[in-house]
């Protein structure tokens, strides 16, 4: 049994109903929290298995979330993507209570901290430059 | 352990059949409603659900029998299925609710029912005339037929096929590919009469000819005559004649397999009689599905109506109560390799009818097309079928084609087509063709995808290889790349295209009942109750319907309607434009592409300010801000301090112009004020889609007024309206709509017409969509033939648009949630616990 160490991150109604908020960490991408019309509270990477769009601006329907980038489909209980897309966006553990919303704080510490957004701009160029022929 | 005494049994659901029509209805019932029933399936063949239309190819050595099974053994295992394969039902009790049969080994199968589906499929037709059942003696119906027939080529020569249609020629061809000579019996007057007219069925008598085929046409088949050992050995005809024959097969037609139904006492009359719900008219447990349903006097033969029948069907099972079947149109095409032909509605045509005719013979190639009160309503292609989708499209749209006529011939692709010039034969594709450019998906891939997961409707094709699913534009050469790897009878779409899976409403449906008042004169005003109104089957809809669901609320009702920002798409609801990497781009309203020092300026600091890394001059004579951090939106809009571009949004974005007769030796008027006017009066302006303006001062239209949805050029007399351009993936050059004197008129002309277009137009259509599918005249007529209309049109427009907030400075009024720009910070742990 693992052992949770609770972070209050916001009430339920500072999530917009159909919605959701951001919560950056010390390190790694945000954490995006969403409600849905029935209150119901989700946590995932702010980070789409397809190209790394950021589903906290997505539409929420149900209990998925559209993708702002590309349109796949994450559920939001799973962070699974939908078929016939294929791609997980790892989830983080959501409690609440009392109207308020915790999040794990050692998850938040530790859980998919390796992962980044892609990057655009000028800073492309500089980071991913051309393959240079060889011969 | 289960305690209870009853837990809640499944219902018993048990499938008489197991062909595709059958299982389709499975597939979709176990993605709605998994868990309802206990589903038991009887399959007369030792097979699981095969590919019954690549029989064919199979026949022909071209493809194997492994690869046309749709739903292996396993697939029926994993969704709990139980498979009788090989075991024929014998009888139904319809009072006690069993279904008898008998299995492989003589044993008695028995499965009790809540709800009982018939398919059954059809049977070939087989002529009563004697030595039917000699040896030798084929159907051409399943693989146990295809088998014999195989299997006859390896040691017979001749080979005599009876029928000379679809089915006939396809089989004739199978064999004649196995090294058999084969002649074909027809007795109609040309090959295939009932897709083909007269000149293409004798064009393609003559190809096949070529290929070594023979044909006895109109002959009549009297007798099949048997050697000693039992085996056909001759077909006799009326006239006397004889020809030799070690192989005959009959493909004659085909009837819906109806026995057990009538000994069921079942109402059948060419087919089991079923409603609009699938549902027999006799027993309501009992539904039937596929080739032995007659719905509204129609069996039909074809798989993507059959298919169609199949979801609907589903839903009902499901118990959600909704969608009907009404009915398919449908269309042909052979599936002998390097034969193209294709046909579809009317085709033969009748006094009431026009045709255009191509016809040259020499290189093989003939196209009629059949027009009725200005629509297409049928075609007859041969030789080159390039177009058959496109014609087909328009047949089902029933489109008014007086604007294209002069062109419809030469199809699509000479409609102003850019993207996909020299590009339009997609059997002539290499796999490494770009099919799809929106989501880089090449020919190779889409053929994979059909044959690998048996894919047959555009809808599925999209959804497993994106191609097509972005902007639409490859449509067409994806329909037809479906036509040719998923073979022939691939046709037909619902008549009526659904808004999303969330309903079975289309937008035209939507629209209406939005504008149409209650029973007690309040009005639909939010997404919840036009979603309960119409029985939506979601909660809340999805990322397609309910941003267009929002949008016709806000357009039918300004003022009334509220605004819903999360039925927006993130662009409308953070008021930029996202980037890949989750950052916005700002563009600022530069009115008729005029700035200043100032304002140059401000946008400078603010790059500065912001480390915004991109600047970058836009198409439409503005400049963008790219690479803004959401946090910083907020504080980039204010120091800016210039309205919004609403380069964001489906909205009014840009009015494009050209220096003018302020400036410019040759300009005849001020376009530049004029563009400017047009913006200031019109900016703020949702709409269907994006919208663009653009006004020239002189004919040499600088600011390309001729791809813009509404463009508008001076000459020396006024100005020239033209309106339906779009520069886009498509390039579609406006129409002149109309010539105007005064400046006054151009606001009043140009503001109708874009109420006209915001009231009518459907979510994500352009104007020039817009036009095609209502028609130019149409248009002319509301905004040219009516002054009162008109006024009344451009008031509208006025009073909508009368105190709209600016979404960069009037966040309330706008609804702009500025939460959603400060991300939250988690800071430290108030409670801790184990998990429940």
């Amino acid at each position: 049994m693992s052992h949770n160490l609770w972070t209050f991150i916001c009430r339920v109604e500072d999530i917009p109903v159909l919605g959701s908020r951001r919560v950056a960490r010390e390190q790694g991408l945000d954490v995006a929290v969403f409600r849905n019309d029935q209150n119901a509270v989700f946590a995932l990477l702010d980070r789409c298995p397809h190209k790394g769009g950021p589903l906290s601006q997505g539409i929420v329907f149900g209990t998925s979330v559209a993708c702002p980038l590309h349109n796949w489909t994450i559920g939001l209980c799973t962070g699974q993507a939908a078929a016939p897309d294929e791609g997980c966006t790892p989830k983080f553990a959501v409690k609440v209570e009392d109207g308020q919303v915790f999040l794990d704080a050692s998850e938040l510490a530790t859980q998919a901290t390796d992962l980044v957004r892609p990057i655009a701009g000028p800073l492309r160029r500089v980071l991913s430059p051309l393959p240079l022929g060889e011969g | 352990m289960d305690m209870r005494v009853n837990p809640k049994a499944k219902l018993k659901l048990v499938m008489v059949g197991n062909g595709m029509a059958g299982v389709r209805t499975l597939e979709e019932l176990l993605k709605l409603a998994p868990d309802l029933y206990d589903i038991t399936v009887f399959g007369a063949e030792p097979h699981p659900n095969y590919n019954r239309i690549l029989l064919s190819p199979v026949l022909a050595g071209e493809q194997t029998l492994d690869e046309i099974v749709l739903n292996d053994w396993s697939w029926y295992t994993d969704n709990g299925v139980t498979l009788h394969a090989g075991c024929k039902v014998t009888e139904v009790d319809r009072v006690k609710r069993v279904v008898h049969g008998v299995g492989p080994a003589g044993e008695a199968v028995s499965a009790g029912y809540d709800r009982l589906i018939m398919a059954t499929g059809s049977n070939p037709f087989m002529l009563p005339i004697p030595g039917k059942d000699l040896k030798g003696v084929l159907a051409y119906r399943d693989i146990a037929d295809t088998q014999a027939m195989i299997e006859a080529a390896t040691t017979y020569k001749h080979a005599v096929v009876i029928g000379g249609g679809l089915l006939g020629l396809e089989a004739a061809n199978g064999l004649m590919k196995r090294g058999m000579s084969v002649s074909v019996v027809h007795v109609g007057p040309w090959l295939m009469e009932r897709q083909l007219d007269e000149v293409s069925g004798k064009l393609l008598q003559g190809s096949l000819e070529e290929r070594g085929m023979r044909f006895l046409m109109g002959a009549q088949t009297q007798e099949l005559v048997g050697g000693e050992d039992g085996r056909v050995k001759s077909v006799k005809f009326k006239d006397g004649t004889e020809v030799t024959a070690d192989l005959v097969v009959m493909a004659v037609g085909i009837r819906p397999n109806t026995a057990l139904a009538e000994s069921m006492r079942l109402h059948v009359n060419k087919g089991i009689v079923v409603s609009d719900t699938l549902q027999t008219v006799t027993d309501p447990r009992i539904y039937a599905v596929g080739e032995c349903a007659a719905h509204r006097g129609i069996a039909y033969g074809l798989v993507a109506p059959l298919f169609e029948q199949g979801k609907v069907l589903a839903t009902h099972l499901a118990e959600f109560g909704i969608g009907r079947y009404t009915g398919s149109l449908t269309s042909t095409k052979l599936k002998v390799t390097g034969i193209d032909l294709f046909s579809a509605g009317n085709f033969m045509g009748g006094d009431n009818t026009e045709e255009i005719v191509m016809s040259d013979p020499a290189s093989g190639v003939y196209k009629k097309l059949v027009i009725q009160d200005d629509k297409l309503v049928g075609a007859c292609l041969y030789g080159d079928t390039v177009d058959g989708s496109w014609y087909f499209k328009l047949l089902r749209e029933g489109r008014k084609v007086s604007d294209i006529r002069d062109k419809l011939m030469f199809g699509e692709s000479n409609i102003g087509d850019t993207g996909h010039q020299g590009h339009s034969k997609a059997a002539a594709m290499a796999d490494t063709d770009e099919v799809c450019g929106c989501n880089g998906v090449t020919k190779g891939v889409i053929c994979k995808a059909i044959k690998d997961k048996g894919l047959f409707t555009l809808e599925e094709v999209r959804k497993n290889t994106k191609a097509s699913a972005s902007c639409g534009s490859c449509t067409g050469l994806v329909e037809q790349i479906l036509m040719f790897t998923a073979g022939g009878d691939y046709s037909a779409t619902p008549k009526l295209k659904a808004m999303c899976g969330c309903t079975e409403h289309g937008h035209e449906a939507v629209r209406e009942a939005i504008r149409t008042p209650l029973a007690d004169g309040s009005r639909l005003l939010t997404t919840a109750q036009v979603f309960a109104h119409l029985g939506w089957k979601t909660p809340n809809g999805c990322a397609s319907c309910r941003p267009a669901t929002n949008y016709y609320l806000i357009s039918t009702w300004p003022k009334e309607a509220k605004d819903d920002p999360q039925s927006r798409y993130i662009n409308e609801r953070s008021h930029a434009n996202i980037q890949k990497d989750g950052t916005y781009s700002v563009i600022p309203r530069m009115w008729g592409g005029e700035t200043t020092a100032d304002e140059l300026r401000r946008i400078a600091d603010a790059v500065d300010k912001y480390n915004i890394p991109t600047v970058k001059v836009t198409g439409g004579q503005r400049i963008d801000l790219l690479g803004v951090k959401k946090e910083d939106l907020q504080a980039v809009w204010k120091d800016i301090g210039m309205p919004s571009g609403h380069a964001y949004a489906k909205a009014l974005r840009t009015v494009k112009t050209c220096v003018g007769s302020e400036w410019c030796r040759m300009g005849t008027q001020d376009s530049t004020q004029m563009g400017k006017d047009l913006e200031r009066a019109m900016w703020r302006m949702y709409a269907p889609h994006k919208v663009k303006f653009a006004v020239s001062g002189c004919p040499r239209n600088c600011a390309e007024s001729g791809i813009k949805d509404v463009g508008i050029i001076g000459v020396d007399s006024g100005w020239e309206m033209y309106v339906g351009g779009n520069g886009g993936i498509k390039t579609e050059v406006a129409h002149f709509f109309a010539k105007l004197k005064t400046a006054e008129e151009v606001m009043e002309y140009t503001g109708a017409f874009m109420e006209l277009y915001r009231t009518e137009g459907w979510y994500l259509e352009r104007t020039v969509h817009y036009i095609n599918r209502v028609g130019l005249d149409y248009v002319k007529k509301k905004i040219l033939d009516d002054a009162e209309g008109r006024k009344a049109l451009w008031e509208r427009l006025q009073f909508a648009l009368d105190g709209e907030p600016d979404p960069w400075f009037d966040f309330q009024e706008a609804a702009v949630d500025t939460r959603q720009f400060i991300p939250i910070q988690a800071v430290q742990a108030t409670t801790e616990g184990s998990a429940a």
